[in-house]
């Protein structure tokens, strides 16, 4: 039991990520085949995976109903959503024009535009607290954003015909520079992360730590 | 940068390494510069009718994979004849780096071509047809310049070998006009695979295939057909083809069909660079871990974020409110989340010993298991796995806003006191981030998606940017061995710092091959 806990997952980890790297050099249909059936498994897994986050759904929303706890009338909902969505179809089917393709078409459809809508008032309040020019830092920051977002708009033409000039020489230069030392930083911890994860030095994805 | 740069000497060995690889370079870029200066590529005359020697030439050196058919530019007579230019010096090979479905095909090109003239390349299964059109271009198009990332040869010192004043093409084994196992015709061959979109049935206007009787709510149109079918991969061997220019209606046909055998490689060399780099960037890396074995007094830099997360737990603690941790949005298969889940388990450790309530809403069913494991076993670890209750992890949807949405609902009605941001984020970020903010608990985020850093910056109390959210989970642990890692990741950068600089300085003079040098080919 041990061993299939602890020395099994870390000698998968291994096998599996060294046939993976090794795919990438090998153009032949052989590791085209091998990459389409790795993933094959995996969405056979997360098939079985989502049984038991369904279950894992509903049985938090039945706590929160049986405990009465606070906004437990969200909950109700979201189970007798769930319910109502699985018999309607399983009934009709999903197709456009049944019940629950009504449903999707104008009422989840609507509301996930609605989120994203709200992202435009997020974007405003969060620019309000990052243009307050309490630093040099924050003043600089300040500065190039307004000269990127003028530059970017119709107006920006018409105030100086070199500012939309100077927004693309910002994005491309600085920001640009910025941006792939990110980049260049983040590629070679991936590359480390995924040495540490191959040879069984991180373990702690696994649970139980080290 | 620079978590451990204390205590060694690594510029003067970087120094060495760079100095070999700058003059190992020079010296294989000679060949390449003979060829600037005029060096041909040498023909060899040989049959329309034996592929065979081509094919086991072997893709590494194009013209030794060559089907060179000896034929001179077409002469006064019979130019004036046809009055269009026929092509010349045509040669045919297995393209190099492929997986077996496709061949090149190149030509001279004339001088001062105009899109006037059209070349067509026609594909068959044997020589008597029936014959396929598989490519038609202008000829001021589809130079072996724009092609010589299919032709790498050795590494990247083969690009002089493909100039502009020849063509190339590329025929691909599948074609239109096909029929699969089902009698459906091939309409849109896949550039990998063989899932190919059928043709059959009722079309609209566009011609594309729609779905009798369903009608879109939207747009009130026919539905169009989205199935997919796969068909059997075609055993490859050996293809006929036959290549024509036409000016003015008037068509010119190379005299000969030439007739060549796609190959499958095992081995990209075009991609041989990156090997080189990862297997030396992974030695780096396990060698350092090893010297953390016998030294595992390892300097690290502070890192602020990380540095707050007892600062976070304890607020929560002390106020009596749960923890909210989000592992990201992205899948197990994507290393950010695996990152996230590394934190999540020292995390869970700490709370556990505070005695506080940690909340992982989870987007991805697969995360959500393994999120519970680790949870868990941080419990069981801190001694305390009577606390660990398996209904604070759990599944919310796999919906992007959805999710968003709930998570807010979550903050909104918990008030947790402290949010932790970790894994790869979208646009939902900033809905979430700012969110968190408006009730007050501290916060720290940490995601290599570029994009979205601005948006934690300016929302979270402490950000891990990129790098460090891989290097969180070796920060809260202090273990040698995975601290090791770090200094072995420090040195490549400074490896790729001294490049930058050395590559600007040998660029700004003209010697361009450290650009090269790190692109992969393939």
């Amino acid at each position: 039991m041990q061993f299939l806990r602890k020395q099994f997952p870390v000698m998968l980890a291994f096998v599996m990520g060294m046939t993976m790297f090794i795919r990438e050099f090998v153009p032949a249909k052989f590791s085209e085949r091998l990459y389409y059936g790795f993933t094959n498994w995996a969405i056979v897994i997360t098939g079985f995976a989502a049984v038991f986050a369904i279950l894992s759904l509903l049985h938090h929303h039945m706590n929160k109903v049986r405990r009465r706890a606070q906004g437990y009338g969200y909950s109700v909902i979201t189970i007798l959503a769930f319910i109502q969505m699985i018999i309607l179809g399983l009934v009709f089917s999903v197709e456009p024009r049944t019940p629950a393709g009504w449903e999707y078409q104008w009422m989840f459809v609507p509301m996930q535009a609605t989120m994203f809508a709200t992202l435009a008032f997020f974007i405003a309040s969060a620019a309000f607290r990052a243009f307050r020019a309490r630093t040099w830092e924050a003043l600089a920051l300040l500065i190039a954003g307004l000269i990127v977002m003028i530059g970017r708009v119709p107006i920006g033409e018409y105030i100086s015909t070199h500012l939309g000039t100077f927004a693309d020489w910002i994005m491309n230069n600085p920001n640009m520079a910025g941006f792939r030392g990110i980049v260049l930083g983040v590629a070679l911890a991936q590359v480390a992360i995924a040495v540490r994860i191959i040879f069984g030095i991180e373990r702690t994805y696994m649970g139980g730590g080290d | 940068m620079g978590y451990l740069l204390k205590g060694h000497k690594p510029m003067r060995n970087l120094i060495r390494l760079a100095t070999l690889i700058i003059i190992l370079a020079c010296l294989c870029s000679l060949p390449a510069i003979g060829q600037e200066t005029g060096a041909e590529v040498p023909d060899k005359p040989a049959a329309a009718g034996e592929p065979g020697d081509a094919e086991e030439a072997g893709p590494e050196a194009l013209e030794d994979a060559d089907i060179v058919i000896g034929m001179e530019p077409a002469g006064e007579e019979e130019a004036s004849a046809v009055e269009v230019p026929l092509p010349s010096q045509v040669t045919v090979g297995d393209l190099p780096n492929d997986d077996g479905t496709a061949v090149y095909l190149t030509w001279d090109a004339f001088p001062q071509e105009t899109s006037d003239v059209t070349y067509t390349v026609y594909l068959a299964e044997s020589r008597d047809g029936p014959w396929f059109e598989a490519v038609s271009f202008p000829a001021n198009e589809e130079y072996m310049e724009e092609y010589g990332h299919y032709f790498p040869g050795f590494f990247w010192f083969q690009k002089a070998r493909h100039p502009k004043s020849r063509h190339v093409v590329i025929v691909e084994d599948v074609r239109i006009g096909e029929f699969n196992r089902t009698g459906e015709e091939i309409m849109l061959p896949e550039p990998v695979g063989f899932t190919i979109e059928p043709n059959v049935g009722p079309k609209n206007e566009d011609g594309e295939p729609i779905e009798p009787g369903v009608i879109d709510e939207l747009t009130g149109e026919e539905v169009v057909s989205q199935k997919f079918v796969e068909v059997e991969p075609r055993k490859v061997g050996t293809m006929f083809l036959k290549l024509t220019s036409t000016v003015n209606g008037e068509t010119a046909t190379y005299p000969e069909i030439l007739e060549v055998g796609a190959r499958q490689n095992w081995f990209d060399t075009g991609r041989l660079n990156v090997l080189i780099f990862a297997v030396l960037f992974g030695a780096t890396v396990l060698y350092f871990i090893a010297r953390a074995r016998r030294d595992p007094d390892l300097f690290i830099r502070k890192i602020s974020g990380l540095d707050a997360v007892d600062e976070a737990i304890g607020r929560a603690t002390e106020m009596g409110k749960p923890i909210l941790y989000l592992n990201g949005m992205s899948s197990l298969a994507d290393l950010p989340t695996l990152a996230a889940l590394n934190i999540l388990g020292r995390v869970a450790r700490r709370v556990a010993n505070y005695e506080s309530k940690l909340t992982v809403p989870c987007r991805d069913p697969i995360v959500l298991t393994v999120a519970q494991e680790i949870v868990k076993a941080g419990y069981a670890d801190a001694g305390r796995p009577d606390a660990y209750n398996a209904d604070d992890i759990f599944f919310l949807t796999e919906d992007q806003f959805s999710y968003a949405a709930a998570v807010c609902g979550i903050m909104m009605r918990d008030k947790p006191a402290a949010n932790f941001f970790m894994g790869y984020y979208y646009a939902e970020s900033l809905i979430l981030a700012e969110t968190g903010a408006s009730t007050g608990a501290i916060q720290i985020a940490g995601t290599d998606a570029p994009t979205q850093l601005p948006f934690f910056v300016t929302t979270c109390d402490y950000t891990l940017i990129g790098e460090e959210l891989y290097a969180a989970s070796a920060y809260l642990s202090r273990e040698p061995l995975v601290l090791g890692s770090l200094k072995g990741q420090d040195m490549a950068k400074v490896f790729m710092m001294f490049m930058i600089v050395v590559g600007t300085l040998l660029m700004t003079f003209g010697v361009n091959f450290v650009k090269d040098l790190f692109k992969a080919l393939g």
